[in-house]
C-alpha cells in the first residue's frame, strides 16, 4: 500500500513526463483495441455474409469438383439420387449448377460462370425469386460487381453462349431481371444466375448438380458420391485471410506499444539516476532493496492503469462511436476476391479488452521492473550521499 | 407420239436441270476439291480491331485434317511461335520463354492471337457428311457467281455448330459462304471465301474473312500468299521435338 502511494505521489509529481508517457500508452491500449475490434467485426460480418450468402451449413460437393478450377465443372455434374431430390423438396439442400461461358456485353467477349439455382430456394440470401414467373424471357440475376465490370442494370439484354454437355454451341440473349448487392465476391463476379430449370436444358443436363448447399434442416447421412464439407472447410481461406490481416495489423500497433513502453523505460532510467538520495532513504529506514525495487515498480505499473483510465475516458465514446458509423473500407477493397463490406463496424468483445488491459499493465510491469532491478545493487551509503554508480 | 415426245422431252430437260444436284453428292465434290495429301501454304492474318489491324504472317504444312505445324514469321514479337496440331492435341511454343504449353480445357476457347477464330476451330476436323444432314434450299448469286445454298444440321450430338449454311460455286464446288449457327438458331460465325484462283489444277480460295458475330469488329481475313499440294513433308515436323528446333 505505501508502495502504491508513493508511487501515484511520485508520478503526479513528475507533471508533464508523467502525462506524455500516459498519453501515448493510452493511445496504443486505444489503437490496439480498435484495430482488433475491426478484425473481429470484419471477421464476424464476413463470416456471417459467407454462410447466408453462399455456403449456408456446409455443401455436398462431387469428387474432382474444385471451386476455383473451372476446367473441373466441365465434369462436376451428376444426377441428384431420389434421396437428394427429397431433401432438396424439403429446403434441406439447394442444387446448383455451373457452367463456364461467354458472354458480350457491348459486343466484347468476357469470360463468365453460368449458375443454375432452383429460383425457390431460400437457403441462401440471393434474391432468386426475382428469376421466377419471367414467362418467354431468359431472366438472369448477377451481382452488384458484376453489373459494374459489364456496364449492365436490370432490365438490360445481355447474349450469352455456351457449349452444352456434347459440346454443341448455342447461345441466347438473357434479360437481367435483378441487380442484388451483397458482400461475397464469390457469388458475384464474372458470375450469372439463372433459373436451375432452364440451366439444365440449356447444357442437355436434366435433373444434374455440380453441388448442393445445405440447409438448418439438413442432418447428414450417406449421399455417395457427394461429399460434405463443413463451415470450418469452406471458411478455412477466409479464416487464413484474417489471421494474416491480424498479424499484419500487430506490426503497426506493436511499434506504437513499443514507443510507448520505451518511454516508460527511459522515464524509470532517468528515476533512479535522479533519484538516488531517495533509494538510499528507503533503505536506511529499514526498507529491503527489493521492497524498494516494488516501489519503482508499481510506479511503471501505475502509468499502466492511469493509461488505461485516460484511454477508457476518450476511448470509450470514440470507439463506441466508431462502431456505430463503422470504419469505410477504401474503394477497390471489396474487389479483392475476398468477403468485405463497403463499411465494417467493429466489435469490441470483453475478452478483447481485457487480453489488451492484461498486456498494458504487464508490459508496463516488466518495462519498469527491468531498470529497477540495479537498485537492487547499490550500495544504500552511496546511493545516500548520491554518489553516481 | 412424236409430237408429244418432242413437247414433254425438253420439259423433263428443264425440270432435270433445275432440280439441284443431291447436297451430300455436293459436299463430296467440295471436299474432294478443297482436300489433298497435303499442303505447304504461307498466309497472312489481317486481324481487325478496335484499335486498328495487325497481320501476322505464318507457313503451315498440314497432312490431311489431321496433321498441322504453323511456325509465325511475323511480325517481331509474334515471329518463332510455333504451332503443332496432332488429332485433337494442340501445343505452342513460344520462343520468348523457350515453353511448350498443351492448349486445353478452357484455353482452347481463346481467341488465336486476338483473332475471330478459337483454338478449337483450328481443332474442327471432322468430315461435314459424317456430322451433318445436309439439304439444298435453293440457289442464289453471290458475287456475281451462281450457288448453292445448303442448309446441314447435326446428325450427332458432339458437334460445335447445330445448324450450319453454305454457299457453293455451282461450277468449282467451292463454298463462297458459310454461316455457323447456334442450337436456338443464333448466328454464331460467318466465313467468307473469295479470290478463287486455280492452283495445280484446282480451285481454292486464297483469301478468307473470319467474323464471329457476337463481337464487335470486321473479323480476322485469312489470306494465301502461295499454297503447293502434295508436297515431300518430312515426317519429323509433326512431333513436338520440331517445336523447339
Amino acid at each position: 500500500m505505501l508502495a502504491i502511494k508513493l508511487a501515484i505521489k511520485n508520478i503526479l509529481g513528475a507533471g508533464l513526463r508523467t502525462f506524455l508517457n500516459i498519453a501515448v500508452l493510452s493511445f496504443a491500449f486505444v489503437v490496439i483495441i480498435w484495430h482488433n475490434g475491426v478484425i473481429d467485426g470484419w471477421n464476424r460480418q464476413a463470416r456471417r455474409d459467407t454462410i447466408e450468402w453462399e455456403i449456408g451449413q456446409g455443401q455436398l460437393w462431387l469428387p474432382g469438383y474444385d471451386p476455383l478450377d473451372y476446367l473441373s465443372y466441365q465434369d462436376a455434374h451428376a444426377p441428384l439420387t431420389e434421396v437428394i431430390n427429397g431433401l432438396v423438396a424439403q429446403e434441406q439442400l439447394a442444387p446448383i449448377l455451373l457452367t463456364q461461358a461467354s458472354i458480350f456485353p457491348q459486343g466484347r467477349m468476357q469470360g463468365a460462370v453460368l449458375k443454375g439455382i432452383p429460383p425457390q430456394q431460400s437457403l441462401l440470401k440471393i434474391p432468386t425469386a426475382l428469376l421466377e414467373g419471367q414467362d418467354g424471357e431468359a431472366p438472369a440475376l448477377i451481382g452488384k460487381r458484376m453489373a459494374e465490370s459489364i456496364n449492365m442494370k436490370t432490365g438490360d439484354k445481355l447474349l450469352i453462349r455456351w457449349r452444352d454437355k456434347n459440346g454443341a454451341f448455342d447461345a441466347l440473349e438473357a434479360t437481367i431481371v435483378g441487380v442484388f448487392n451483397c458482400n461475397v465476391p464469390t457469388i458475384d463476379g464474372g458470375q450469372i444466375w439463372l433459373p436451375l430449370e432452364q440451366l439444365r436444358t440449356m447444357l442437355a443436363m436434366p435433373g444434374e448438380a455440380t453441388m448442393l448447399v445445405a440447409g438448418k434442416e439438413y442432418t447428414g447421412g450417406d449421399m455417395a458420391p457427394w461429399e460434405f464439407k463443413g463451415q470450418s472447410f469452406l471458411l478455412s481461406d477466409l479464416d487464413m485471410i484474417i489471421q494474416s490481416k491480424k498479424g499484419g495489423g500487430a506490426v503497426i500497433y506493436g511499434l506504437l506499444f513499443i514507443i510507448a513502453l520505451l518511454a516508460i523505460f527511459d522515464t524509470q532510467v532517468l528515476s533512479i539516476f535522479r533519484r538516488q538520495k531517495e533509494i538510499g532513504t528507503y533503505i536506511a529506514l529499514g526498507m529491503t532493496r527489493w521492497q524498494v525495487v516494488g516501489i519503482f515498480t508499481v510506479e511503471g505499473t501505475v502509468y499502466s492503469i492511469l493509461a488505461i483510465l485516460l484511454g477508457a475516458l476518450y476511448g470509450t465514446p470514440l470507439l463506441l462511436y466508431l462502431s456505430k458509423v463503422g470504419w469505410a473500407m477504401p474503394s477497390g477493397s471489396t474487389d479483392m476476391g475476398i468477403s468485405i463490406a463497403e463499411r465494417i463496424y467493429p466489435v469490441y468483445g470483453a475478452g478483447l479488452i481485457g487480453f489488451t488491459v492484461v498486456l498494458v499493465v504487464l508490459a508496463a510491469t516488466v518495462v519498469s521492473f527491468l531498470p529497477a532491478r540495479k537498485i537492487a545493487r547499490l550500495n544504500p551509503t552511496d546511493a545516500l550521499k548520491g554518489k553516481i554508480q | 407420239m412424236k409430237n408429244i415426245a418432242i413437247l414433254i422431252l425438253p420439259v423433263l430437260f428443264l425440270f432435270a436441270s433445275a432440280t439441284p444436284p443431291d447436297a451430300n453428292e455436293i459436299l463430296k465434290k467440295v471436299e474432294e476439291n478443297m482436300s489433298s495429301k497435303n499442303r505447304v501454304f504461307e498466309s497472312e492474318m489481317i486481324i481487325h480491331g478496335r484499335r486498328g489491324s495487325r497481320t501476322i504472317t505464318a507457313k503451315t504444312y498440314s497432312v490431311g485434317d489431321k496433321q498441322s505445324f504453323t511456325e509465325y514469321l511475323s511480325p517481331a514479337r509474334e515471329a518463332g511461335t510455333k504451332m503443332l496440331k496432332l488429332e485433337n492435341q494442340l501445343w505452342i511454343y513460344s520462343p520468348t520463354t523457350d515453353r511448350t504449353i498443351q492448349i486445353s480445357g478452357h484455353l482452347l476457347r481463346q481467341s488465336v492471337m486476338g483473332s475471330d477464330l478459337s483454338y478449337e476451330d483450328m481443332m474442327d476436323d471432322r468430315k461435314l457428311t459424317e456430322a451433318y444432314t445436309a439439304k439444298t434450299v435453293g440457289e442464289e448469286v453471290l458475287d456475281g457467281r451462281k450457288t448453292y445454298v445448303l442448309e446441314l444440321t447435326a446428325k450427332v450430338d458432339d458437334v460445335a455448330y447445330h445448324n450450319r449454311k453454305m454457299w457453293i460455286d455451282t461450277e468449282r464446288f467451292i463454298p463462297l459462304k458459310e454461316e455457323l449457327y447456334a442450337k436456338s438458331g443464333q448466328l454464331l460465325k460467318r466465313t467468307t471465301l473469295s479470290d478463287v484462283q486455280q492452283v495445280e489444277g484446282r480451285w481454292f480460295p486464297m483469301a478468307v474473312v473470319f467474323k464471329d458475330m457476337l463481337r464487335q469488329g470486321d473479323g480476322t481475313e485469312f489470306r494465301m500468299k502461295s499454297v503447293k499440294f502434295d508436297q515431300d513433308i518430312p515426317e519429323y515436323l509433326f512431333t513436338k521435338a520440331a517445336l523447339k528446333q
